[in-house]
């Protein structure tokens, strides 16, 4: 019994891909009912109109369309405005005015998907352009186009301003600096851009009244309650199926209009309604991503002591405020970015506005904004490096926070809960071999060869979170769980939780058994219908295994407590005379007097006198209500090849070293770390949705909406340094986005290191060929820089 | 106006009337319920609908299922053979090749088509293969090891598997 391997965590294959490499899974758009209906979306040209008219007779007539719905017909029924996650209102189909280019104005539905877009064709909307604000700099501009007079009072475009740490120290810390280093810098608008879009089949039973909606939801219990407000349909009346989901990476958190749309067809039509979007749709109206225009600066000691940090910053939000985030912090938590140094002071100014471009802001594995801050702070670092003529790695070992000051309270007030951050970065230099390498791009200089070595530390802050900090619209971010033991003794474990490919059957089969001793095939892992799990916020942030994932050894912990009891009225003895080892109750002193769980889970279910007051059986729910964030980290080391010729960026090796505490499945996390960095070099060289100055939306599709494919990555080399979270059950901090908060910055530290021998200390992401040519352009090459 | 269409996928003939521009993605998915192809972006740059038209990876959103009248189709509900899977589908499994899913069967058919041509291919050939193809979720390190260990495996049915990757 106490031989062989653990039965929990580890390497493992997964459970799910048995159904995904033979085809087999169920996508939203896998689901056919009868008589399903299709439904599509007449969108907007414009980025800013009056609407005059919708004149929708010729699509009725169309023979193959069964509904056409429009802002008058959803304003009859008060459903033509919706809340967003952020307490805003955004328009499901616009009535009075469009907003932004790809905006919902109409809602077709018909017997197929061809007939719903050919009827979209004979809709005829007459617009009055208005000017539009596009430059989120001129937004608050005497005179700017207002955007939301929808809002009653409102005359400008400001949405909010929001400050962390104290202004008045950093200023004087600032003012008795030796040096001072200052930056503007634009994180680019980009989109999560999953390969599956987002979609909805709303199927609304007249007779029973009960509203069943497959989506494409990262948080299927936040939809299902945001359903029931925005529609009014009670919320037990209401079943949210999230199946399989084609990837979400923050995209599918917020509820979109066409999913209104779709259950608004359905209770019209009293039929099944699928809306699926296309691409343009989703990479034009869906949730986007940062578009923080930042102006950071840093003071120093002349020898490279780090004293402050300190960021204004402009967040272009788009014409609804939709970001889902918890309340208090409508800048996410973009206070974390005093980073993973020592301070003495930090203040951040964050001022948010509205624009004539889609809403959003938080969502590609971004952990809350964190992937901002980690940029502005790991660039300023770098720039600081720059000027100083110091090595950037030298730079960043003489000023982390050191092992000894964890817990450690940041300038901000973020509690860091663990971490030994001079031993990542040292061993993130020993697998590159850091020495040979800037000697090897100190010779490849002299041959006016541009080689460049990037460096970032992040520290993330994920798990969100404590329930008397953190909400979104008020609902408090702890998650439930359900576990059933069997009376054969397998287990049927029920999360709140939304796997989009983290493998949620697998690694949270593994806690159970971990926690129990069962082995992780004899613990079945239901997620995905809200009919079916207890309440929870979902993933995003990576939370699942902070929150639920810590929820779920709670869960096992109960039921092995009370397997316990069963256990002494079994063997006759104290409870407290029992002893447990993976799996099974045995009696203190006398090891050969034990139960395994199996043999309990049957007896729980049997005629087996138990003690008074306990009831029998072994199932127990829980509510995990974090009592901190947890805080992974980890240093990253790019290098990159630059032609000078074409500014084209060939990325040669990315070393990443992740400490994301304690690991259930090391296999998962490393896909998931993989999946991060090829993100990092999308955005760092290829990924940007721009806008020309009429508000066209300049990147709506995948040709122009450029992704890293097998050929721009290289072959990733990971390490590895475990420092457990002290206050999560089993020590796990969560992985999900580190890979996407922290590489960027090494990216781009990479290929403004490859352009030092023009001088370059910064340009904007995304680094594309034309963007790091113009950076060279007109700039002497110097061939006799000193190792740095 | 409709057309008759027949194609043979994954062994079986079809046969149906469909409009002339219905889409080889949509004819697979919604009149023949083989759900396994995904679609993902319109204009042939994703690669989720890889199926193979006459023995050749094609992007079926492109391709009009006119254009594959009297033709063969296969897709990844025909990798299996006789209830076993192909050592692509298994080298998936193996080296952790797919995370979300959807991507997984385009790929699938083009590292499948490489391995009939190329039984031995060194990663700069896998990826090139699948340069026309995307993966938002494994940085596609691992879809290269999949591929690998499926040429390493060419032979073996899922009983050989190898350790863990």
């Amino acid at each position: 019994m106490t031989d062989g391997p653990p039965p929990g965590f580890g390497p493992r294959l997964r459970k799910e891909d048995q159904r995904f490499v033979r085809g087999k899974g169920t996508y939203v758009d896998d689901v056919q009912l009868p008589g399903m209906l299709y439904g599509a979306v007449l969108r907007s040209p414009h980025p800013h109109a009056r609407i005059l008219s919708v004149d929708t007779v010729a699509a009725e007539a169309h023979p193959k369309v069964k509904a056409v719905i429009t802002g008058e017909t959803l304003a009859e029924r008060n459903l033509a405005w919706m809340t967003t996650l952020s307490a805003d209102t955004q328009a499901v189909l616009a009535t009075d005015k469009v907003r932004f280019q790809g905006q919902e104005v109409a809602f077709v539905v018909a017997e197929d998907r061809y007939s719903a877009r050919d009827a979209l064709e004979l809709i005829d909307v007459e617009y009055e352009p208005l000017p539009a604000v596009i430059d989120a700099l001129r937004a608050l501009d005497p005179g700017a186009p207002l955007i939301r007079d929808d809002l009653p009072g409102k005359t400008d475009n400001h949405i909010f301003d929001w400050e962390a740490g104290d202004a008045d120290r950093t200023a004087a810390v600032f003012a008795a600096a030796e040096v001072t280093v200052t930056q503007d810098m634009l994180y680019p608008r980009v989109h999560p851009a999953p390969l599956e879009t987002c979609g909805a089949v709303a199927d609304f039973d007249q007779v029973s009244g009960k509203l069943t909606i497959w989506v494409t939801s990262q948080a299927p219990h936040a939809h299902r309650t945001l359903y029931s407000m925005v529609t009014g349909l009670p919320e037990h009346k209401i079943r949210v199926i999230s199946p399989d989901i084609g990837g979400g990476f923050g995209n599918k958190v917020p509820i979109y209009p066409g999913y209104i749309c779709a259950i608004v067809g359905s209770i019209l039509t009293g039929k099944p309604v699928k809306w699926m979007e296309d691409r343009s749709e989703n990479l034009m109206s869906t949730c986007f991503a940062r578009d923080f225009h930042m102006h950071g600066e840093l003071a120093a000691s002349r020898d490279g002591k780090i004293r402050a940090v300190r960021v204004k910053v402009l967040a272009d939000h788009g014409a609804f405020n939709g970001v889902a985030q918890p309340s208090k912090y409508p800048a996410g938590f973009f206070g974390v970015f005093t980073g993973s140094y020592d301070l003495e002071a930090a203040h951040c100014a964050v001022t948010g506005v509205y624009t004539n471009k889609a809403p959003g802001g938080v969502a590609y594995s971004c952990s809350f904004r964190i992937t901002e801050a980690v940029y502005l702070v790991e660039r300023m670092v770098d720039v600081l490096a720059f000027e100083l003529g110091l090595d950037p790695a030298e730079l960043r070992l003489a000023n982390l926070l050191q092992p000894a000051q964890f817990p450690y309270t940041c300038q901000t007030g973020w509690v860091y809960d663990s971490g030994d951050y001079p031993r990542a970065l040292r061993l993130a230099m020993d697998m590159a071999g850091y020495e040979d390498l800037r000697k090897e791009q100190y010779s490849e200089r002299h041959r006016g060869h541009l080689m460049g070595i990037g460096i970032s530390f992040f520290t993330e802050a994920v798990g969100a979170g404590p329930r008397k900090h953190m909400d979104i619209l008020g609902f408090g971010m702890a998650d439930g769980v359900e576990l059933r033991i069997h009376p054969t003794g397998s287990a049927v474990l029920r999360i709140s939780v939304q796997t989009q490919g983290q493998g949620h059957e697998t690694t949270f089969a593994q806690i159970v058994a971990e926690e129990l001793g069962l082995s992780p095939d004899d613990v079945e892992v239901v997620h995905g219908d809200t009919d079916q799990t207890p309440f929870g916020l979902g993933t995003y942030g990576s939370r699942s295994t902070p929150v639920s994932g810590a929820a779920t050894a709670m869960v096992a912990r109960k039921v092995r407590e009370r397997a316990r009891i069963v256990a002494s009225a079994m063997l006759e003895v104290d409870p407290a005379d029992l002893e447990w080892e993976r799996g099974r109750w045995f009696v203190r002193g006398d090891p050969d007097q034990g139960q395994t769980m199996a043999q309990i889970a049957l007896a729980a279910h049997s005629s087996l006198e138990l003690p008074e007051g306990v009831e029998g059986h072994l199932d127990a729910t829980c509510v995990y209500n974090p009592p901190n964030l947890t805080y992974p980290f980890g240093a990253y080391i790019c290098v990159v090849d630059v032609d000078p010729g074409t500014g084209t960026v060939a990325v040669r090796r990315f070393i990443a070293v992740d400490d994301c505490g304690v690991r259930i499945n090391p296999m998962i996390v490393e896909g998931q770390v993989h999946g991060g960095l090829a993100d990092g070099i999308g955005m760092a060289l290829m990924e940007g949705i721009a806008f020309d100055a009429d508000g066209n939306c300049l990147g709506g599709s995948f040709m122009d909406y450029l992704l890293p494919t097998a050929l721009e990555c290289p072959s990733w080399e990971l390490g590895q340094t475990v420092t457990p979270s002290p206050h999560h059950p089993f020590g796990a901090k969560g992985v999900g986005e580190s890979a996407t908060v922290g590489s960027p910055p090494a990216v781009v530290n990479a290929v403004i290191d490859a352009l030092r021998p023009y001088g370059v200390r910064h340009a904007d992401m995304p680094l594309t060929p034309a963007q790091v040519w113009r950076a060279i352009q007109g700039r002497p090459l110097r061939t006799d820089l000193a190792i740095t | 106006m409709t057309m008759r269409v027949a194609v043979t996928v994954n062994g079986t003939e079809y046969a149906r009337e469909v409009e002339p521009r219905l889409l080889l993605i949509h004819f697979l998915r919604d009149e023949l319920g083989l759900t396994g192809s995904h679609w993902g972006c319109d204009t042939s740059n994703c690669g989720s609908c890889v199926v193979w038209l006459d023995a050749r990876p094609v992007k079926s959103c492109t391709v009009l299922a006119a254009m594959a009248d009297g033709r063969a189709v296969r897709t990844v509900e025909g990798l299996e053979r006789d209830g076993q899977l192909d050592p692509v589908q298994q080298g998936f499994i193996e080296c952790h090749g797919l995370q979300c899913g959807f991507c997984t069967p385009g790929m699938m058919m083009t590292a499948r088509w490489l391995l009939d041509h190329h039984p031995d291919p060194d990663e700069a050939q896998i990826r090139e293969a699948i340069s026309g193809q995307i993966c938002r979720c494994t940085g596609y390190e691992n879809i290269v090891r999949s591929v690998r260990w499926a040429a390493k495996h060419a032979q073996a049915g899922p009983d050989a598997n190898g350790p863990l990757a």
